[in-house]
């Protein structure tokens, strides 16, 4: 049995059965991950040996017989933006924080190991989320696994490499404007954003706080549906998280739905999207059709352009509040050299933010100034409220909303880091769903003559999760994207 | 609407953020190129359009006055480059309140 | 020219509130706790940290507001508000910008001639920074200690209503006593639980076109005593009259605006603090982690029904009901515990007065009557037990019928006063009731005219000055004569008894 190749479920039926031990599945991802490693830079920390012993803790407890949880003997990463108090570092992928030991765990952290699940290490992203490729880590990019050449996405790469790369079955990532789709699709993998309020931010470490929310990256829908149900369901410790009851989204996975109605923006399929991208995607779209799902034209006439627009002044404007308080002084990093207090926090704020991050803070600091509020936060969170009546109104008519998760497949490293522009517009079809603070997933729906996959996003009203995994079971039963395996897994295996 | 040298100085200034020379201009353009972008904002008309302020319909999130236990103080300092005797160490503030 | 420049002063007050823990994080609120001993990730602004609001702050909140009479809009939301200082650790302060918890309210203060009204602009909620100090041993370095941090803060801002130093103080003790009343904030200033930032400006009189012009406003800051917010008014209408003088059409809000300054208590002056180049831009918006607040009307109301007594509906009563004079009630009020004590002992005294006297109390005590009686047991005995042995009335070992208790015996003549006080101390001591201590002590006072008769005799052979003195016409040489007959008698005398007997004796 090769535990590198079994999906989650799969993994836990061998556990659970006793065929497989918790040792042996974390054993060989470790082992994966010591060979690929050097090639992807999924991971910005490791802890093999804590993830043996915790592993070894697991097997014991089972041959006692005692009830195991949900993820038990799963190896499992975290994103490096949440709060880990194991003793490995949250970094956050910025110097500013390089080195900071959290001395508390994030609540989905704790859920994980309440759940028995293996955390073997911290994934890479862009630097504190800001990004759509992985590439403003201040630690060095991850390399997508279809193509080292080429970006994961971000800015969750680091765990949708990690999934592609067969390093560990699941991961967790944040999806702000399309961190957890995006990297999804480019790497392809099952990626889903929650709706808000579904899944606690608490330990999360906050970028856009009205738009942060954490998923699941894995291969499969149904491994996609395990991870969540480990990590959904209120939090008192977080005033935004809805006391809404989980439902068994396991349970129901198999379940089609009947007389599915699809709608399909005509917004989502504009002169900026790959010509195969869009093959792979309209081809998904027939694959519904032939299952008996019922594709209608809808119109999100501001879901595009304008979403871009609002989420760059909502989301900067908030991660200027946000990242406010790394000075130096409770914690992170503290220039040496200087002057007096002002020069300090100058100086360990110049010395610890990349670019990219200081961009985006100058940049919602002017949306939230004197003389600029009305027109810019407030203006784009005016337009949040039109697009969250557009996603209503569409709703009223569909059940769920498909087209690409991006515009384009995965693009080359170094390709768009000189405009930050031609950047932002890659989360085109991914921020909408944000704003409007609803669920979206990305399912892998096909590859491009060049190997690389494509994504079929699927948006669906707020807190109708169950319902999309059901809808992209559907297609992922009629398909199988998911055996196949990038090139760097081949040979060794 | 395109951000001066000025305008960008001032920002990093409010951020507490220090760019070089040509840092501030290479955030100018790239600022003015993005804010042009979100000016299209303004074909909207919201005139009668409130603000999406919360992203989830709850109200009345509340918390019993019941304490607990907090950090100890090396715990809480831990993490600071300068710590002693249980209290953070900074820069000397001045006495008239003003340092930052 | 002076007499058209009138003061025009508002007053913005934080107080912290009587919680046990903080505003968004369950750290208990201590004021003597180690440095950064009570913090946690959530107050020391840690990265991931989310804040979630204590219900007992709004409530304490809401009632102080409804004191107030303000109004509790149907929703209050909660902003961030931006600045960067070393006591601030995320750098931002969760703050009520636009929609806070009370609205529109007035507190009456005690002005020559009766009452004025001081409107109140708003009230709300925000969380406390932590403290900054200087290092020991001077060198480069401050300290910070975050276990401040997070404590909630009620800011009171009051319209510009006030017209000199001493309403400034009269509103400011006002509001403390309020708030301690309430027990919505126990306002100890040597905790700096309590501090004041008026803002001062003069009125200079009437423009051109009609409107009023003003001298630009002060904005002194961190005061945080009665006697320094009087003390810096008095002196900021006194500068603002020299400047105006020196620069009647210079000195005005139209040209120079807004002032930041500081007061220098050992100085007694103010200071401009070095301002900034630009006013501080706080960059308010809505705190998205949290979720606004919708006060329930039902709530509102029992939160109405369940407050504490105001001291004003206190002072009347004690006034109305119990007979007290307005400088009585005044001085009961200094003190919650007095105040709540009072009408419980006046009460028990009503009714076993009534008992033993039936209608005759009801013809001969008149309110003054009772108030007066009543009052001088507590101005006397009651404040001498906390003044001098320190204890309160929440921990006397009697209750306040047995104190009526005690009161009446002395109505009855069954001891006289002098001998109440004894027995007061010896109920104060052994949590005895009076009548068992008279008893036990044989404290009776003598009113057996046979034996005073005797006393009195004794007295006047003793003393033949004194009692030459008054058969000569001075009254007061009487005085003398009743104490000696009191000393001989042991302080059990009747000393009603002994002067009657005397007065004939020396007369008839």
């Amino acid at each position: 049995m090769q535990p590198l190749n079994l999906t989650a479920c799969e993994m836990r039926e061998a556990i659970g059965r006793g065929d497989l031990s918790a040792r042996e599945a974390t054993q060989s991802c470790l082992a994966a991950i010591e060979r690929l490693e050097p090639k992807i830079h999924a991971f910005l920390a490791l802890s093999p040996q804590d993830a043996l012993r915790r592993a070894a803790e697991v097997d014991e407890r089972r041959a006692r017989g005692e009830r195991m949880g949900l993820l038990a003997g799963i190896p499992t990463a975290v994103k490096d933006n949440f709060c880990t108090a194991d003793g490995q570092a949250t970094t956050c992928a910025s110097r500013i924080l390089e080195g900071w030991k959290a001395p508390y765990s994030a609540h989905v952290v704790e859920r994980l190991l309440g759940e028995d699940a293996i955390v073997v290490g911290k994934t890479n992203l862009d630097e504190f989320a800001m990004g759509s490729s992985t590439e403003n880590s201040a630690f060095g990019p991850t390399r997508n696994p279809w193509d080292l050449e080429r970006v994961p996405g971000g800015s969750s790469g680091g765990s949708a490499a990690a999934v592609a790369a067969r390093m560990v079955p699941l991961a967790l990532g944040s999806d702000t404007g399309g961190s957890i789709r995006q990297p999804a699709a480019l790497c392809g993998v099952v990626g889903l954003k929650p709706t808000y309020g579904r899944v606690s931010r608490y330990g999360l470490v906050a970028f856009a706080s009205s738009l942060d929310q954490i998923g699941p990256l894995a291969r499969t829908v149904g491994d996609a549906a395990l991870l969540l149900q480990a990590v959904a369901g209120h939090d008192p410790r977080d005033s935004t998280s809805v006391p809404q009851a989980v439902p068994d989204y396991l349970a129901t996975l198999e379940e089609p739905v009947e007389g599915l109605r699809i709608g399909v923006p005509k917004e989502f399929f504009g002169t900026g999207v790959d010509g195969e991208v869009e093959r792979a995607v309209r081809e998904a779209l027939g694959v519904y059709e032939r299952l008996g799902a019922k594709l209608t034209d809808v119109s999100l006439p501001r879901a595009t352009e304008h979403a871009i627009a609002a989420y760059y002044l909502v989301a900067t404007s908030e991660a200027s509040s946000n990242l406010a308080r790394y000075d130096g002084v409770h914690y992170g990093h503290r220039a040496g050299g200087y002057a007096d207090m002002i020069d300090m926090y100058m100086l360990s704020r110049s010395e610890g933010f990349g670019d990219e991050v200081k961009r985006r803070i100058m940049l919602g600091t002017y949306a939230l100034s004197a003389g600029y509020y009305d027109a810019y936060y407030k203006k784009a969170a005016k337009v949040r409220a039109l697009i969250r009546q557009d996603y209503a109104a569409v709703f009223r008519q569909v059940d769920v909303v498909m087209g690409p998760t991006t515009p384009t497949a995965a693009f080359r490293l170094g390709e768009k880091t000189d405009d930050p522009l031609t950047m932002y517009l890659s989360d085109v079809y991914t921020v909408s769903c944000s704003l409007a603070a609803i669920a979206g997933l990305s399912v892998p729906c096909g590859f491009t003559r060049a190997g690389l996959p494509v994504g079929l996003q699927i948006i669906g009203d707020a807190f109708s999760e169950e319902r999309l995994l059901r809808v992209a079971r559907m297609y992922e039963r009629e398909t199988n994207w998911a055996r196949r395996r990038p090139p760097v897994c081949e040979g060794k295996s | 609407m395109p951000i001066s040298r000025e305008e960008v100085e001032k920002v990093a200034a409010l951020s507490r953020i220090r760019l070089a020379p040509d840092e501030v201009d290479r955030l100018a353009s790239q600022l003015s190129s993005i804010l042009a972008y979100v000016g299209k904002l303004s074909d909207l008309d919201t005139e009668t359009v409130e603000p999406l302020a919360h992203a989830v319909p709850l109200r009345n999130v509340l918390r019993k006055d019941e304490p607990r236990m907090s950090l100890s103080p090396e715990e809480a300092v831990g993490g600071a480059a300068d710590a002693a005797d249980g209290f953070f160490r900074v820069p000397r503030v001045l006495d008239d309140g003003t340092a930052a | 020219m002076a007499e058209a420049l009138t003061p025009t002063i508002g007053l913005e007050v934080h107080l912290h509130l009587a919680t046990r823990t903080k505003l968004f994080c369950p750290c208990a609120v201590e004021y003597d706790a180690p440095p950064n001993a009570r913090v946690c990730p959530v107050c020391l602004g840690m990265p991931g940290v989310l804040p979630v609001l204590n219900e007992r702050a709004v409530e304490l909140a809401v009632r102080m507001a409804l004191a107030l009479g303000c109004t509790i809009p149907d929703l209050a939301k909660w902003d961030r508000k931006h600045y960067y200082y070393p006591d601030l650790p995320k750098n931002y302060q969760i703050s009520q910008y636009d929609q806070p918890l009370g609205v529109g309210g007035f507190l009456e203060i005690p002005v020559e001639g009766g009452v004025k009204r001081i409107g109140i602009i708003r009230v709300h909620l925000e969380e406390d920074a932590g403290k900054l100090m200087h290092a020991e041993g001077g060198g480069n370095s401050s300290v910070v200690d975050l276990n401040r941090t997070g404590t909630p803060l009620l800011e009171i801002v009051s319209e510009p209503d006030m017209n000199s130093a001493e309403e400034v103080r009269a509103y400011s003790t006002a509001l403390r006593q309020l708030a301690v009343y309430l027990g919505v904030g126990e306002c100890n200033m040597q905790l700096g639980q309590m501090r004041f930032e008026p803002n001062i400006s003069l009125r200079i009189g009437t423009g051109a076109d009609g409107r009023p012009r003003y001298t630009p406003i002060t904005e002194i800051k961190n005061l945080n005593s009665f006697r320094s917010v009087e003390h810096a008014v008095a002196f900021e209408i006194a500068r603002h009259r020299e400047e105006c003088e020196a620069d009647p059409k210079g000195y005005t809000l139209e040209n120079l605006g807004k002032q930041t300054r500081g007061w220098m208590d050992d100085r007694e002056v103010t200071f401009l603090q070095r301002s900034k180049e630009e006013a501080h831009d706080y960059r308010y918006f809505p705190e998205p982690d949290l979720v606004p607040f919708v006060p329930d009307r039902k709530w509102v109301e029992e939160v109405r029904a369940s407050m504490p007594e105001t001291p004003q509906k206190i002072r009347r009563r004690l006034i109305e009901e119990y007979g007290l004079s307005q400088y009585y009630a005044e001085v009961m009020m200094q003190d919650r515990e007095v105040a709540d004590f009072y009408p419980k002992v006046a009460v028990s005294f009503d009714k076993i007065m009534g008992r033993e006297f039936g209608n005759k109390y009801v013809s001969d005590w008149p309110l003054a009557r009772k108030g007066k009686v009543v009052g001088n047991w507590f101005n006397q005995d009651v404040q001498r037990a906390i003044n001098e042995r320190g204890i309160r009335p929440n921990d006397f070992r009697f209750t306040a019928e047995q104190l009526a208790e005690l009161m009446v015996l002395v109505e009855k003549g069954t001891i006289n006063r002098n001998t109440g006080t004894e027995v007061f101390n010896r109920m104060l001591e052994t949590g005895k009731s009076a009548a068992t201590i008279v008893e036990e002590e044989s404290l009776a006072q003598t009113s057996d005219a046979g034996e005073l008769e005797r006393i009195v005799e004794q007295v006047i052979a003793a003393n033949p000055g004194p009692a030459d003195d008054f058969r000569g016409g001075k009254d007061k040489a009487l005085g003398r004569l009743i104490g000696e007959a009191m000393k001989a008698s042991g302080g059990k005398a009747n000393p009603k008894v002994v002067r009657e007997l005397l007065v004939r004796k020396l007369r008839g």
